[in-house]
Formats: structure tokens, sequence, C-alpha cells
């Protein structure tokens, strides 16, 4: 019987496996999780034909290394980085097979954050909730990978889905995130509805799989107090009272207690998965989709 | 009853109490079940509902805003006991906040019936109201960098469970050996919205 699984040679700097995310459970404080750059995770397990909702690996700017102990197909997606079997270089963004035993290595971004590495037969940890993705909110799921990790891999399926080489949008060297106000855009003044949505702002090194930090002008409020915990969306754009906008992410929070001036428009979400400290973020309003 | 878009896709539906919410919250949930609404997350809070994953939620708000909620039903569900230890550092903090002595605090916590109003923070950990108004404690000034798994806690006019050690800045006041939140069970959360609670004191007083 082969032995399908990997073992990481490498961490990285945080490497986590992502899905799809558990969706359905906010009620009882469970965050959505998934994949940051959903574009990318599906686009690396269409590469090497695994079902969308296989399990990946996510990446943090420098990369991981795992030796599979069996012979696989993997591709790399997301932000571009040097890929190299056994030391020699191999294709981003394409299918490639790894032998048992060789040294898959995932270098550095050369831009962008976020990395995502689909395996033949997708990484196959226990699922929780119906989900493999690392909450790093609540802590389900499995753990960051340390060095020394052994990930059991799902047998390949084979799906005819097939391609050799896909385009994928480069990451931003500027953020414009589409926004509609709301719903709790009356709580800032006029003058910080206008701040908001004209000037620029740029990503904080503070950003996470929770947020989105920026740092930026402040947001005056026009009402004073505090708002009673409500429910938060993805995309969501909190602001605390002490700093720049937060946009929330897969691992947020299902409830918050500061006023969301805006809501992000989901396409644009992948993009910020992308987004490097110091990227200049602009927030520009559409009108909520108008349906008949 | 007022019906905030959210995004594209979301709905936050504000009233004007926990006891609307609470009615708001029952109604929701009988439309879904009954097929008449279509919706991925239902997420009560302190003055409101979120509804995530809406396929039309202009509609939807024009809808409910022009509909009557019905009062919430009477639930006929078990009350879960939670047996406690109330033997919290916050104990005596908790006693002068409510004027009384520090061994009258268990009686009076333990002689309510609690329900949980919303989750959030933590899976598993429940909003749970039923003190009276007079019984509310602000935060601790400085929040503990860690709180242990167990602890029972009073913020506001909610008492709370810690379903995992973690940062906190509730008023300690006792802890629970009752396991909040375990994802090999079914269901994983002891407790869920409208979850009926009564804390039972247990030795060493």
């Amino acid at each position: 019987m082969t032995d399908r699984a990997l073992v990481v040679v490498r961490a990285g700097a945080l490497t986590t496996v992502q899905d799809r995310g558990r969706p359905g459970h906010a009620h009882l404080g469970v965050p959505h999780s998934g994949a940051l750059d959903g574009h990318a995770a599906a686009l690396v397990n269409r590469l090497i034909g695994n079902p969308p909702e296989a399990a990946v690996l996510e990446t943090t700017v420098n990369g991981c290394a795992v030796r599979p102990r069996s012979t696989l197909t993997i591709a790399v997606g997301g932000a571009p980085c040097p890929v190299a079997v056994d030391g020699r270089p191999v294709a981003w963004g394409a299918p490639v097979r790894v032998p048992a035993g060789a040294l898959l290595d995932i270098g550095t971004v050369s831009c962008g954050v976020r990395s995502y590495v689909g395996v033949s037969g997708g990484i196959a940890v226990d699922p929780v909730l119906g989900s493999r993705s690392t909450d790093l909110l609540s802590g389900l799921g499995p753990a960051p990978l340390a060095d020394g990790t052994v990930l059991p891999l799902g047998a390949p399926q084979h799906v005819h889905a097939r391609v050799d080489v896909a385009p994928q949008p480069a990451p931003p060297t500027e953020l414009v995130l589409r926004v509609t106000l709301g719903p709790r855009d009356d709580w800032f003044t006029r003058e910080a509805l206008h701040t908001f949505t004209s000037r620029t702002y740029r990503v904080s090194p503070a950003s996470n799989r929770i947020g989105l930090r920026t740092e930026g002008p402040t947001l005056e409020r026009a009402l004073p107090g505090e708002l009673p915990s409500e429910g938060m969306v993805l995309g969501a754009v909190q602001v605390p009272p002490d700093g720049g906008p937060v946009v929330f992410l897969a691992d947020h929070p299902t409830t918050g207690g500061y006023p969301v001036i805006a809501v992000v428009h989901p396409p644009d979400l992948p993009a910020v998965a992308q987004a490097a400290p110091g990227t200049p973020v602009r927030f520009v309003t559409i009108r909520r989709h108008q349906r008949r | 009853m007022r019906a905030l878009p959210v995004g594209d896709s979301a709905l936050l539906v504000e009233v004007c109490s926990g006891d609307e919410a609470r009615a708001l919250h029952a109604e929701l949930l009988r439309r879904r079940t009954e097929g008449l609404l279509t919706v991925r997350e239902i997420v009560p809070a302190a003055r409101t509902v979120l509804l995530d994953g809406l396929d039309d939620p202009v509609r939807l708000a024009s809808e409910l805003t022009a509909s009557e909620v019905p009062p919430a039903p009477r639930r006929e569900q078990a009350v879960v006991d939670i047996p406690v230890r109330y033997d919290g550092p916050d104990l005596a903090d908790v006693a002068a906040h409510w004027g009384v002595g520090e061994q009258e605090v268990p009686r009076i916590h333990a002689a309510t019936e609690f329900s949980v109003a919303f989750c959030g923070f933590a899976p598993g950990f429940g909003y749970l109201t039923g003190l009276p108004p007079l019984y509310d404690v602000p935060r601790r000034a400085t929040p503990r960098t860690a709180v242990p798994a167990g602890s029972v806690a009073l913020a506001g006019p909610y008492t709370g469970v810690y379903p995992r050690s973690s940062p906190g800045g509730w008023q300690l006041i006792g802890r629970t050996d009752t396991v909040l939140w375990d994802h090999a069970r079914v269901p994983a959360a002891l407790l869920s919205p409208g979850t009926r609670v009564r804390f039972v004191p247990v030795g060493p007083a």
C-alpha cells in the first residue's frame, strides 16, 4: 500500500491547511475560515484535477518545504514564488510531478503574500464541522504546520478538468476596494465618510487571517458610546476607535462591537489576501446591486 | 424594527430590546424550517439578528418590516444545569458592585434562570441573560491575559462560561468542569441561542 502523506521539512512563517471553510455555524461563534485567496486555492485544485473542495496549503511570504512519501502531482499558485524539486527549479502555476521522497520547496514570494500548494488527492486531515481549515481565531482545525508534521493525503480523483497552465491575477500594487456603505455609516460624521472614501490608507503589518488592518486618517464618529455586539460578515469594514479601518477576513469573529462603516464587494477580497504591508488601499463606494 | 442591508447578500435587522431580538430570531428560524427563507447564517446578537447569504436582502427587508413578529414561544426544552464552584477571584468585587455580602453572590446567581441570548467571542461561548439590570457589572479595567477554561464570569448584563483558556476582561465568580465545546460531540456546542441554563452551586463552599 502506498503511504500517501507529506512530511513537513520547513514549515515557513505560517503555513496552514485551508479549504472552503465551515459556513453555517456563525450563530455558535464559529468563524467561516477557509482559504483567504479563494480564487488561487480553487485554481491550484483545478490544475491537478482535484475537486474544488480539496484542502490545500496556504503559505505566508516565505513558503514551506515538504517531502511526499509517494509520487504526487502538485501545483502552486497565488503569490508568485520560486518552486523547486530536489533543488531544480520547476514551474509555478502549472501541474508538476514530484517523485516519492523528493524535496518540494516553495520559496519566498516575489510579490503578494500567500501562495497556495495543491496536492493531488488533497490534504486529508480529519475535518472539523465539515472543514479541514485551520481557524487561527478559534483554534478549530489542524494546528499551523510545524517542522516534522506529517499530513495525510486523500486518494487522487482524476477529475477531468486538468489544464496545463492558467493565467492568475498579479498581486495588487494598489488595493482598490469597492464598498457599499453601511450598515453603521450613520455612526460617522459626513467628513469621516468623505475621508474614508477619498483618502489613501496603507496595509498595516499587523494584518492577518482575521483582518486586513490599515493605517491612515482616523474617522470621526457622529455617535458616541458603544454599539451592542452584532453579527459580522466577511468583508465588513470595522472602525475601532484608535485606528484605521479593519477589513474582516476569513477567520473574523462572528460578532463584534465596533461600527461597520461599509462592506467590501466580495470579488475584491482575494486581492486583499495578497496585499503586502505598505500597499496603498483606497475604498471606493459602489451602489448596492439593484435586482430587477 | 429597522432592516439595514449589509453588502449585497446580508441584512442586519435591528429591534429595540433583547426580548424582541429573541422573538425575531425564533420567527426567522421558523421560516427557515418551513422552507420560507433561504439563508446561510442566522446570527442573533444583543439587539439585532444578522441574516447572511441571502439572495435578495432588499426584498426581505421590506417583507420583514411590513410583518408582525409574534412573541417568542416559551421553549419547552429541558434546562441545562451547570455545576459551579463559586470561588472566583472577582467574587468580592462583584459583591461590592451588587452591594451585597460575598456569600450572597452565589445565592442570587444560582437562583436565576438564564437563557442564551446569543453566542460569539469563541465557539461555544454564550451570552446568558436573566439577572435583573441592578446586577450589571462593568468589565475589569485591565483584562486578564489568560482566563482558565470553565471560568464563570460576568460583564454588563451577561453571564458567560469560557469554553477554553483565553484572554478576557470579565469578572470571574466561579468555575465549572462542564465541557462547553467539544467538536467531536454532536452537537459540539452545549449552549446555543435560546438554551435555558441554571447554575448549581457545588462545594466546597
